[in-house]
C-alpha cells in the first residue's frame, strides 16, 4: 500500500470533516441525557425509547414508508418504460424533444414543481392525503428512474434482444425474459433512488399533503419550529443509520457480484 | 471433390432456397444494396465476403428478419418474407458478438428458442443434450456464459442457434473473436457440423482465407454489388476483374496493352525497355486495348539464368526477402522500376538459401500463368 502524502491526508480530511461533522453532532446529541439540547448531560437511550411511544411520530412514519413504496414502485414502471422508448425506440418525431423534456424536472425548482401539483389537484378536486403525496413523488422520481436506467440500457447489447426475437419471443417475451433480467441491477438501483428521494421530500410533499395524512419530514420540520428535541436528534440518527446500512448493504452486494464474475472469467480463459 | 458432386448452381432445374430479386436497401440517402439478385441453395455453405461497409452484414439481417428491402423481394423456399418478423421466421442467427444471455446456464440458452416454441420438456432436454454433445460441451451445460473461455463460448452461440434446426442458418463473423490457431480448428468444425446437420450455412465475413476455406461458394461485395460470385477456387484462379484479383489473396498486377497473336493468345506491351509479355484469354479483347495481366507470387518461378524456352521472363534484382518460414516472398525490382513478388517453398534451410539480397535474378512464368483481364 502507498501511503498518502501529507497533502492528501489533509485535504482527505478536510473534505470528510465538512461533510460527516454536522451529522456526527447530531447523533452524538441523540445520545444526551438532557433535556436541553445543547447541553451535554451524560449518555442515555432514552429519547430512542420515547420515540417509540410518540404516536404522531409513528404514524408519520408509516404514511411515509406507504409513499415511498408506492410512489418508487410506480415511478420504476413508468421510469423503466420511457427509458426504453427513448433509448431503443425508433426515430420518432420530437423524439430530441421528449428525452429532453424527461430530464427537465431534475433542474426544476421543487417549490414550482410543488404548486404546479397542488393546483392540478385543487382543479381536479382531488382531496390531498397519501394519494396526492404519491401521485406527486412519482411524477418527480420518475425521471431520475429514468436516468438511471437509460445509462444501463445504452451499454447494452443490442444483439441480445435481436438473439432473442431471432429464437422465436415476441417483443414483449424479449423484453420480459431478456433485457428485463439483465437491467435489473439498475432497474432496482433506480427504485432504491426514488425511495430514498420519497423519504427525504419536504418541499413537494408540504404543498401536495393534507390534514388526514403527514410525512416524517413535514413532522420533523414543524417540531422544530416549536423548538428542537432531543427526541428529533433520536429520530434522525435512526434514519441516518437505516440509509446507512442500505447503501453500504447495495454496494457490498454489487460488488462482490463483480468480483465473482471477474475471478470466474479468469478461470476460464486459464483453463482454455 | 465435394464441387464435382455438389454443385446445385449449375443445375437450371435446381430450385434456390433463397433468392434476392432486385433487391435494394437505402439507409436514408445511402444505398447499402444497389440492386442485387442472388440465389443460394440448399446445403450450401455460402460465404459474404468484402471489405467493411459493402453491403454484407445488411444481406444478412434482411435475412434474419432484421432490416426490410426498400425495393425488391427476398425468397425463402419460394416464399416472399420481406415484412416477416425474426420470430415468425425459419431462419437462425448466430451473432457476431455471440449474444449470450448472460443470465442464463449454458443448458438455459441452448433451451431458449426451443421453449418458446412451446416444445414438450422431455423434447427439449433431448435437444439440448444432443447440441451439447454436436459441439463437445457435455461438461458445460450449468455453467454461465462468463465461467467459459471464448471458444467455448462460440460453440455455445452455435448450438443455440442450430437447436430449432433452422432452414437457413445465418454466420456473422464467427470467428473474429477467436485468435489464429483456434480459429482454423473452428473453421474445420463447423464444415463438420454443417455437414453433419446438413443445414444451409450463409456466412459473414471479411477474411478471405476463412471464405475460402469453409465455403462452397464466395460471393464477392463491393459498395453493396455482388462482383463474383463462384466456388472459391474459381474466384482465386480465374478472377473476373482486378478487383478480386487484387483483394483475393497477393497478386502482381501488371497494366499494358493487347494485341491478338495466334488462337486465345495475346502480347502484352507493358514497359519500356521490357520485352512483351504473352498470356491467354478466353474473352476477346480489341487490338491495342489496355488489360491487366494478374499473375500469383506462387506461379512465378526464380531462378538465377534465363530458363530455356520461356514464354515470359523478366530480370530483376532481389529488393527484398520476406521469410514466411514454409515459404518466402521475393521482391524483385526490374529495370523498369517495376517490382514483382515471387513465391518459392523452402525446401532448404534457410543457410543454404540460393538467393539473397541484392542478387540478379530471373523471373518466369507460363502462358496460362496468369490471368489477362481487360482494362
Amino acid at each position: 500500500m502507498n501511503r498518502l502524502s501529507w497533502f492528501n491526508t489533509v485535504s482527505l480530511t478536510l473534505g470528510f470533516a465538512f461533510l460527516y461533522i454536522p451529522m456526527l453532532i447530531l447523533v452524538i446529541y441523540s445520545f444526551n441525557a438532557s433535556k436541553l439540547v445543547t447541553v451535554w448531560a451524560g449518555f442515555s437511550t432514552r429519547w430512542y425509547g420515547e420515540l417509540l411511544h410518540n404516536e404522531a411520530f409513528l404514524d408519520a412514519a408509516w404514511v411515509t414508508l406507504k409513499v415511498a413504496v408506492f410512489s418508487s414502485s410506480i415511478a420504476t414502471v413508468l421510469g423503466t418504460m420511457a427509458a426504453y422508448v427513448l433509448v431503443r425506440g425508433s426515430r420518432f418525431p420530437g423524439r430530441t424533444l421528449f428525452s429532453g423534456m424527461i430530464y427537465a424536472p431534475l433542474v426544476m425548482p421543487e417549490v414550482i414543481t410543488g404548486l404546479s401539483l397542488l393546483l392540478l389537484f385543487i382543479g381536479i378536486g382531488l382531496d390531498r392525503g397519501v394519494l396526492t403525496i404519491v401521485l406527486a413523488h412519482t411524477t418527480f422520481s420518475m425521471c431520475y428512474v429514468s436516468v438511471v436506467v437509460s445509462s444501463r440500457l445504452i451499454s447494452f447489447d443490442k444483439s441480445l434482444e435481436e438473439a432473442a426475437l431471432d429464437l422465436g419471443c415476441s417483443p414483449a417475451q424479449a423484453f420480459r425474459l431478456v433485457t428485463l433480467p439483465i437491467i435489473a441491477p439498475a432497474v432496482i438501483s433506480g427504485w432504491l433512488l426514488a425511495f430514498t428521494l420519497s423519504l427525504d421530500d419536504l418541499v413537494i410533499a408540504s404543498f401536495t399533503a393534507g390534514p388526514s395524512a403527514t410525512t416524517l419530514p413535514i413532522k420533523i420540520f414543524s417540531s422544530i419550529r416549536l423548538g428542537v428535541s432531543p427526541e428529533i436528534n433520536a429520530l434522525s440518527t435512526v434514519m441516518i443509520a437505516i440509509v446507512a446500512v442500505g447503501v453500504i448493504a447495495a454496494s457490498l452486494v454489487s460488488k462482490r457480484s463483480l468480483v465473482r464474475q471477474k475471478k470466474d472469467e479468469q478461470a476460464a480463459e486459464r483453463a482454455q | 471433390m465435394q464441387s464435382t458432386i455438389f454443385a446445385p448452381w449449375e443445375d437450371p432445374e435446381a430450385k434456390p432456397l433463397i433468392r434476392f430479386q432486385n433487391v435494394t436497401k437505402r439507409f436514408g440517402t445511402f444505398t447499402a444494396i444497389d440492386d442485387l439478385s442472388l440465389d443460394i441453395y440448399e446445403k450450401e455453405f455460402f460465404a459474404l465476403l468484402g471489405p467493411s461497409g459493402c453491403g454484407k452484414t445488411t444481406m444478412m439481417r434482411m435475412l434474419g428478419g432484421f432490416e426490410n428491402p426498400t425495393e425488391g423481394r427476398i425468397e425463402l423456399a419460394g416464399k416472399d418474407i420481406s415484412g416477416v418478423p425474426p420470430n415468425k421466421r425459419a431462419v437462425n442467427m448466430m451473432f457476431q458478438s455471440y449474444a449470450l444471455f448472460p443470465h442464463l446456464s449454458v443448458w438455459d440458452n441452448i433451451a431458449f428458442g426451443l421453449r418458446r416454441d412451446g416444445r414438450p420438456k422431455d423434447e427439449v432436454a433431448a435437444r439440448v443434450a444432443e447440441m451439447l454433445k454436436l459441439t463437445r460441451l457435455e461438461k458445460f451445460g450449468r455453467r454461465k456464459p462468463h465461467q467459459i473461455s471464448g471458444g467455448q463460448r462460440q460453440r455455445v452461440a452455435l448450438a443455440r442457434s442450430l437447436a430449432k434446426a433452422p432452414k437457413l442458418l445465418l454466420l456473422d463473423e464467427p470467428m473474429g473473436a477467436l485468435d489464429k490457431k483456434l480459429r482454423q480448428d473452428t473453421q474445420f468444425e463447423l464444415m463438420d457440423i454443417q455437414e453433419k446437420t446438413g443445414t444451409t450455412f450463409v456466412i459473414v465475413t471479411h477474411d478471405q482465407e476463412e471464405a475460402m476455406t469453409v465455403a462452397s461458394r464466395v460471393a464477392v461485395m463491393d459498395e453493396g454489388k455482388l462482383i463474383q460470385v463462384a466456388t472459391p477456387d474459381r474466384i482465386y484462379e480465374s478472377p473476373e476483374n482486378v478487383y478480386v484479383a487484387d483483394f483475393i489473396g497477393d497478386v502482381n498486377i501488371i497494366e499494358g496493352r493487347a494485341t491478338l497473336e495466334g488462337e486465345e493468345t495475346y502480347r502484352i506491351d507493358w514497359a519500356e525497355g521490357e520485352a512483351p509479355l504473352r498470356a491467354t484469354s478466353s474473352t476477346r479483347l480489341d487490338n491495342g486495348q489496355s488489360c491487366f495481366l494478374a499473375i500469383r507470387p506462387e506461379k512465378v518461378t526464380i531462378s538465377p539464368e534465363r530458363p530455356e524456352g520461356a514464354v515470359n521472363a523478366v530480370h530483376g534484382k532481389v529488393l527484398d526477402i520476406a521469410y514466411l518460414g514454409n515459404i518466402s516472398t521475393y521482391h524483385v525490382e526490374l529495370a523498369s522500376g517495376t517490382v514483382i513478388k515471387a513465391q518459392a517453398a523452402n525446401t532448404r534451410r534457410i543457410s543454404r538459401r540460393s538467393f539473397t539480397w541484392e542478387d540478379p535474378v530471373w523471373l518466369s512464368w507460363t502462358v496460362t500463368g496468369g490471368v489477362l483481364l481487360a482494362g
